[in-house]
């Protein structure tokens, strides 16, 4: 299982990027943290999720 | 001043002409575009959130391009906290500037000053325009001049309390002395008090919960526009006297001078 | 503005200068290129990265103080916080009908920031040697003058005499000569002035932060440096030779002493040496900026005009009266309210008794710039030999005297307050 902003996430073997389109991400403005590190969007196809994987997704909202 | 003189301020090297930082807090998205066209302003604050992909709509699809984001740290209880978010807030690709914002209180929301410090100083050696939120405290505001802020966001009040000035004295301290632009946040309930940050030289006011809160939010934020540009001006025109109660009458104190 | 008076004639030539001397006199006179340049660092000293020194002059330089008028001095005197642009009005000539005004509201500063205390110190000259050839004043190498330098019994000994009077606070002063009052020798003499002393000023030769350092260690905290005048030009002219000569040396010294651990730093130019409303926004501006780096030192400043020396008694403040100089007081005292402000003692009895009471806080007492006369001056009696004054002092009150006169003026005479951290 993978930890994805806080649920688990049966999402080990697919890349970032793959994980991230079926969730309904594509073409939204995020960041990726991925156990720990910040990652590029150059990135997400690169990197392959596996079992205990930490990753938090952000973006921006309204705030003052 | 001359009159006709390009009255701008500056952040890291980027130019502003509008005084007024809007907040994009506690209200709907549908009204930021109206807010940031009536307010005039040129700088937009933001938070970072964890995405959830039942939001269909995009903050930033309601705030104009040529607005500069400035997203704030909201959420961090101490500096790594801070730091991690104003990272992941850079990692989004809208810009280097980050409001640092960390409270270790719940109750009052106050923001915590040492802790302040060291997020400043690491972020603006990683090349953010770092504006860091903070009580208004003169050494405080010296330390984050030595670690690199591009202002200091003194607090007038606590944040959302709309209750002015309270901080008065201590923030005309840090106008006075520290040579960096110092926007008043937090606290600010009305254009009135807007006005009178501005008159005493704030650099700029930044404002929230009292647009949010407003019966008619655009026209709130044109008021505040109003407010901030005639408190800039009474500034520039250099305030008249202020009587002191009460007369003095004794000898000369010159008397004794001779040639 | 400035009333036309003549200039001073400040070159004076002794006959017992050798031939060989008075030629060199002569040529560093009267040929500028026989002079070095007044920006050329001595090897030995230090060079602070620092931009000081460049804010200050480019605002003297910017200053037009013929262009306020009334209205602007008016305004200012209506603001509660006086800006720099405020404190030039002050100091213009549109500010002289308004002397009075100014010393009111000086005096409430003062009273804010001090209350009724005014301090009492007294200076103690151990050595009147010096290298520089500085035209206008009395210790100048090519001044044919009583040179003398007390050894350590004899600097103890002045220290008992002062002591004994009650005095808590001393000004140590030198001719500025590193060669003939080494650090060592300055050191010793601190440590010697913290057996009889609460504090301990120094006035000596500008010295590189590790030598500060030193001192302080040895029982010094305040550091005294006169820039003179912050005009560069004039600067140049009149002080022709030894290492007084380079002037952004002198202009960083009071940053070296606080980087050395001082815990504070008096400022001055000597007014009526070149144009004295810029000068006064010079020193002004020096102590401003050096407030703003370093905010947790103490600030004074001193405002001496010329006076007569051995050799030369015609020497006279150009254009800078009581009422100008009273002006520049009270500009310094609105401007920056916390500084303190030393009143010298070539001022009158009667002037020191009156700006005691708008905008000075300290006044020295039992003064005596010659060397090693304290005990004469104190006890009156003459023995053994003395070295000759800087200058002809105006105000020769003993310390009682002082403190009693204070006192009648309805002021609080402090000794001190200080505790040496």
């Amino acid at each position: 299982m993978v930890t994805i902003n806080g649920k688990a996430e049966q999402a080990a073997g697919r890349s970032i990027a793959a994980w991230l389109e079926a969730a309904g991400y594509g073409g939204r403005m995020i960041a990726v943290e991925y156990n720990g590190e910040i990652i590029s969007a150059a990135q997400y196809p690169q990197v392959i999720l596996h079992d205990g994987d930490v990753v938090e997704i952000v973006c921006f909202m309204g705030g003052g | 001043m001359e009159n006709n003189m390009e009255d701008c301020w500056e952040l890291a090297g980027h130019k502003f002409h509008s005084r007024f930082i809007l907040g994009s807090g506690k209200y709907s998205l549908k009204l930021i575009e109206a807010a940031v066209k009536d307010a005039g302003t040129e700088i937009v604050t933001l938070a970072v959130r964890r995405a959830n992909t039942q939001d269909k709509e995009n903050i930033l699809d309601y705030i104009p391009k040529q607005v500069t984001l400035l997203p704030n740290t909201s959420g961090a209880r101490n500096a790594e906290e801070a730091v991690r978010i104003a990272r992941l807030a850079r990692a989004m690709g809208c810009g280097d500037f980050v409001k640092i914002e960390i409270m270790r209180d719940s109750k009052y929301l106050l923001p915590d000053n040492s802790e302040t410090i060291k997020a400043t100083e690491i972020l603006a050696k990683e090349g953010f325009v770092v504006l860091p939120y903070m009580y208004p405290d003169l050494n405080v505001a010296r330390d984050l001049v030595s670690a690199g802020a591009a202002a200091v966001m003194p607090l007038a009040a606590p944040i959302g309390s709309n209750k002015g000035l309270a901080t008065k004295e201590f923030i005309q301290i840090l106008i006075d002395e520290i040579d960096l632009p110092i926007i008043v946040d937090a606290g600010i309930g009305a254009p009135s008090q807007a006005c009178e940050a501005m008159e005493m030289g704030a650099a700029a006011i930044m404002a929230n919960t009292a647009l949010a809160t407003a019966g008619n939010l655009p026209l709130m934020a044109a008021a505040f526009k109003e407010a901030i540009a005639a408190g800039r001006k009474a500034y520039l025109s250099g305030l008249g006297r202020v009587l002191v109660r009460g007369a003095e009458a004794s000898d000369p104190l010159t008397g004794f001078l001779h040639d | 503005m400035t009333e036309a008076k003549e200039a001073n004639s400040f070159l004076v030539d002794s006959a017992r200068l050798s031939e060989k001397a008075l030629e060199r006199k002569h040529e560093l006179e009267n040929n500028p290129a026989s002079r070095k340049s007044p920006l050329a660092y001595f090897p030995e000293m230090e060079q602070l990265d620092s931009t000081v020194e460049a804010e200050v002059l480019a605002e003297m330089e910017a200053y037009d103080y013929n262009r306020y008028t009334a209205i602007d001095v008016r305004r200012a005197l209506d603001h509660t916080t006086c800006s720099q642009e405020d404190f030039k009005a002050l100091l213009s000539p549109a500010a002289a009908p308004f002397l009075e005004e100014m010393a009111r509201r000086a005096r409430q500063e003062t009273s804010r920031h001090f209350g009724n205390t005014v301090y009492l110190f007294t200076p103690l000259y151990i050595a009147n040697y010096c290298e520089n050839y500085c035209v206008y004043c009395g210790f100048n190498c090519y001044n044919d003058i009583q040179r003398l330098q007390l050894d350590e019994q004899q600097i103890e000994h002045e220290m008992q005499v002062i002591a004994e009077s009650g005095m808590e606070e001393i000004l140590i002063l030198t001719g500025e000569s590193k060669v003939k009052s080494s650090i060592e020798y300055i050191g010793k003499a601190c440590q010697l002035a913290r057996k009889y002393f609460r504090n301990v000023g120094l006035e000596i030769y500008p010295v590189n932060t590790e030598d500060y350092r030193y001192l302080h260690e040895c029982g010094a905290d305040y550091v005294t440096v006169f820039q003179e005048t912050y005009d560069l030009e004039q600067y140049e002219k009149l002080h022709l030779l030894g290492h007084k000569r380079v002037f952004p040396y002198r202009f960083a010294a009071q940053e070296r002493a606080l980087r050395g651990g001082m815990r504070g730093v008096g400022f001055s130019a000597l007014l009526g040496l070149a144009d004295f409303r810029k000068d006064a926004l010079a020193t002004a501006l020096h102590v401003w900026h050096l407030q703003r780096r370093y905010p947790w030192a103490e600030f004074s400043l001193s405002c001496p005009r010329l006076r007569p020396i051995v050799n030369n008694d015609k020497i006279t403040p150009q254009g800078v009266g009581e009422r100008e100089l009273c002006q520049v007081l009270c500009a310094y005292r609105i401007f920056l309210p916390y500084v303190g402000i030393t009143v010298s003692s070539r001022e009158s009895a009667a002037f020191r008794n009156g700006i005691a009471k708008i905008c000075a806080t300290k006044i020295s007492a039992g003064v005596s710039t010659g060397i090693g006369d304290h005990e004469e001056k104190y006890e009156g009696h003459q023995e053994g030999t003395h070295g000759d004054e800087q200058f002809e002092i105006a105000d020769n009150r003993s310390i009682d005297t002082m403190y009693a006169d204070m006192s009648s003026e309805g002021l609080q005479p402090v000794l001190n307050d200080y505790v040496y951290v």
